[in-house]
């Protein structure tokens, strides 16, 4: 440890090497969160002169609105079959390319792809796909359920958003289990095989067992990116139709910024918060007590 | 044993077989854009799975010029650029601060970035654009990048902190018994060592500011100030019904990161993978 002689010299040391980036985090992050929660506790409208405290109005106003849990009971499917559908995808896509054949490689560079691009790109993407190739295709090879444009019809439209966004994040998880597929100890699998244990015993037994560091990272990115996704929401169907995708980041971005609630849309926006905070922690807490001392 | 081994070749054969079905299942959108991106609208309309009749480049030059897609290629570059320079320096300053100074005040500082980490940037946009706005940094570039520096240094200093606590102190002692300063000694001694480090810092970095799209359309309003996501945004939702301009305006806006990937996928793959663990 580095140690300075006087109180001064310290000083300088912390205006020197910490100073400016402290600052930017103070004013671009805890300013906003600080008086963002002082927003949720008043009545204040963004044009208002006399503010007034309050309390918990705006909370009791959010929890109120029908609108916002519809929104959210939307996005707890999203979230629920995203998360599954990912990673059950993406633990697949990481066995295949680490099981050995020649272009392993390339295919790892190319399911990663997606994850370059940004969502409000691949939704307009994708927009296309749904709206002209595959109803197009539909209608020439007489293929009934393609023939009907998705977007267009509430009961498809969530389910385009939930392909989508799995197309979208498998890249990236894949990449993590690659890494922790790659990291199991290669004597412990000879051990096995010698053992006489089959390919599921193995992924059952000592694979999977081995991989719950890796589940913890990518299932908590996972459960984040789906609670939070607003671009490709946006870009791929707008919420619609009768806002049957509206997902949650779109409706507290709508009722702030359209409707210009924004006491109640910030107090949404903590509640948002919290609720995901609560299961990601929950959801790390559980995998770590699960996690084995590989030996 | 013949059995067995037919057993293994059908085995591989399944295989790259199934490969190659995710391979297209992941690549098929880009392709389609692609061969349509040369097409006009009628032709999109009645077959957008037939190859182009001619290799015309007039949706480009006119999605180019109507875009103004210089200027905007510049934002991008000049935003995401000067953002990896200030996040990089500031970050690893930072964090060397840190771990290698003993005050109580590093664990509180420490402890308030891990909690700002999961903090969404929705829970700060409404209060963030009612200061920021009456501060007049609006359609700032610049403003963007210091935005870019208090949201993105939790993560990246988080990043370095790990990264500086492993590597030994023995050289920086020895620097500075010879006299040398704390500031020159980082830059000389340590700042070198970090090299791993910064490189995966700065693929993920870059791949965020460069495809950010919220923060941005919340302050970038003029349109001459639009990055990339953005001026796709407003170009694809303004020319919807022009479909062969929305294709080749997607391929513009995709491009120069396909082309960058191609060069560096080595490094972005080995960056992503490194930088999910820590």
């Amino acid at each position: 440890m580095h140690k300075e002689k006087t109180k001064q010299k310290s000083f300088g040391v912390f205006a020197l090497f910490g100073l400016l980036p402290l600052l930017a985090f103070v004013i671009v992050v805890m300013i906003p969160f600080i008086s963002g929660l002082l927003l949720s506790l008043t009545n204040w409208n963004g044009v208002l002169d006399s503010i007034k405290f309050t309390g918990l109005h705006n909370y009791a106003v959010a929890i109120h609105d029908s609108d916002f849990w519809a929104s959210m009971k939307l996005t707890v499917i999203y979230v629920a079959f995203v998360t599954i559908l990912t990673n059950v995808l993406a633990f697949f896509l990481a066995s295949l390319v680490t099981s050995g054949f020649k272009g392993q490689n390339l295919c790892r560079m190319g399911y990663f792809t997606p994850n370059l691009i940004g969502g409000v790109i691949l939704g307009f993407i994708w927009q296309f796909i749904f709206t002209r190739v595959f109803v197009f295709a539909g209608q020439a090879l007489g293929i009934s359920l393609l023939a009907e444009n998705w977007l267009t019809q509430p009961q498809t439209a969530l389910w385009t958003l939930i392909i989508v966004s799995v197309w979208q994040n498998a890249g990236y998880m894949m990449l993590i289990y690659v890494a922790g597929l790659m990291g199991i100890d290669q004597s412990l699998i000879e051990a096995s095989q010698i053992d006489g244990a089959s390919n599921w015993q193995r992924l059952l037994k000592l694979k999977l067992p081995l991989m719950v560091p890796a589940f913890t990272i990518t299932l908590f990115l996972t459960l984040r990116r789906a609670f939070m996704v607003y671009d490709v929401n946006l870009s791929l169907t707008k919420g619609g139709p009768y806002n049957s995708t509206q997902l949650i980041a779109m409706h507290v971005y709508n009722d702030a910024f359209v409707n210009q609630n924004l006491g109640p849309g910030q107090a949404k926006a903590f509640i948002l918060f919290a609720i995901v905070a609560v299961i990601a922690m929950l959801q790390v807490y559980i995998l770590k007590s699960k996690e084995v001392e590989s030996l | 044993m013949s059995e067995r081994k037919r057993m293994t070749r059908i085995a591989s054969f399944l295989k790259i077989f199934l490969a190659l079905f995710f391979l297209v299942m992941m690549l098929f959108p880009f392709a389609l854009i692609l061969i349509n991106a040369f097409k006009s609208r009628m032709e999109i309309i009645q077959n957008p799975l037939s190859l182009p009749c001619s290799l015309s480049l007039d949706n480009f030059v006119t999605a180019w010029k109507t875009m103004d897609y210089q200027a905007v290629l510049g934002n991008t570059i000049y935003i995401t650029g000067l953002s990896q320079i200030v996040l990089i320096l500031f970050s690893a300053m930072l964090a060397y601060m840190l771990v290698r100074w003993n005050w109580k005040i590093n664990k509180l500082i420490f402890f308030m970035l891990i909690c700002a980490m999961i903090i969404p940037f929705q829970s700060l946009m409404i209060p963030f654009v009612s200061i920021f706005g009456k501060l007049g940094m609006m359609n700032s570039r610049t403003a963007m990048v210091f935005f870019y520096l208090g949201f993105g240094m939790p993560m990246t200093t988080f990043m370095y902190h790990g990264f500086i606590k492993g590597i030994s102190k023995e050289m920086e002692e020895a620097a500075m018994i010879d006299g040398c300063s704390n500031f020159s000694c980082f830059w000389r001694v340590v700042f070198p060592n970090l090299k791993p480090i910064s490189v995966t810092i700065l693929i993920i970095n870059i791949l965020w500011i460069w495809n950010d799209f919220l923060l941005p359309s919340l302050v970038l309003i003029q349109e001459k100030t639009r990055t990339i996501p953005l001026s796709t945004f407003y170009f694809f939702g303004e020319y919807t019904a022009e479909l062969g301009l929305a294709m080749a305006a997607l391929i513009m806006s995709v491009l120069p990161v396909i082309v960058i990937y191609l060069f560096l996928q080595k490094y972005i793959i080995a960056g992503v993978m490194d930088g999910a663990i820590k």
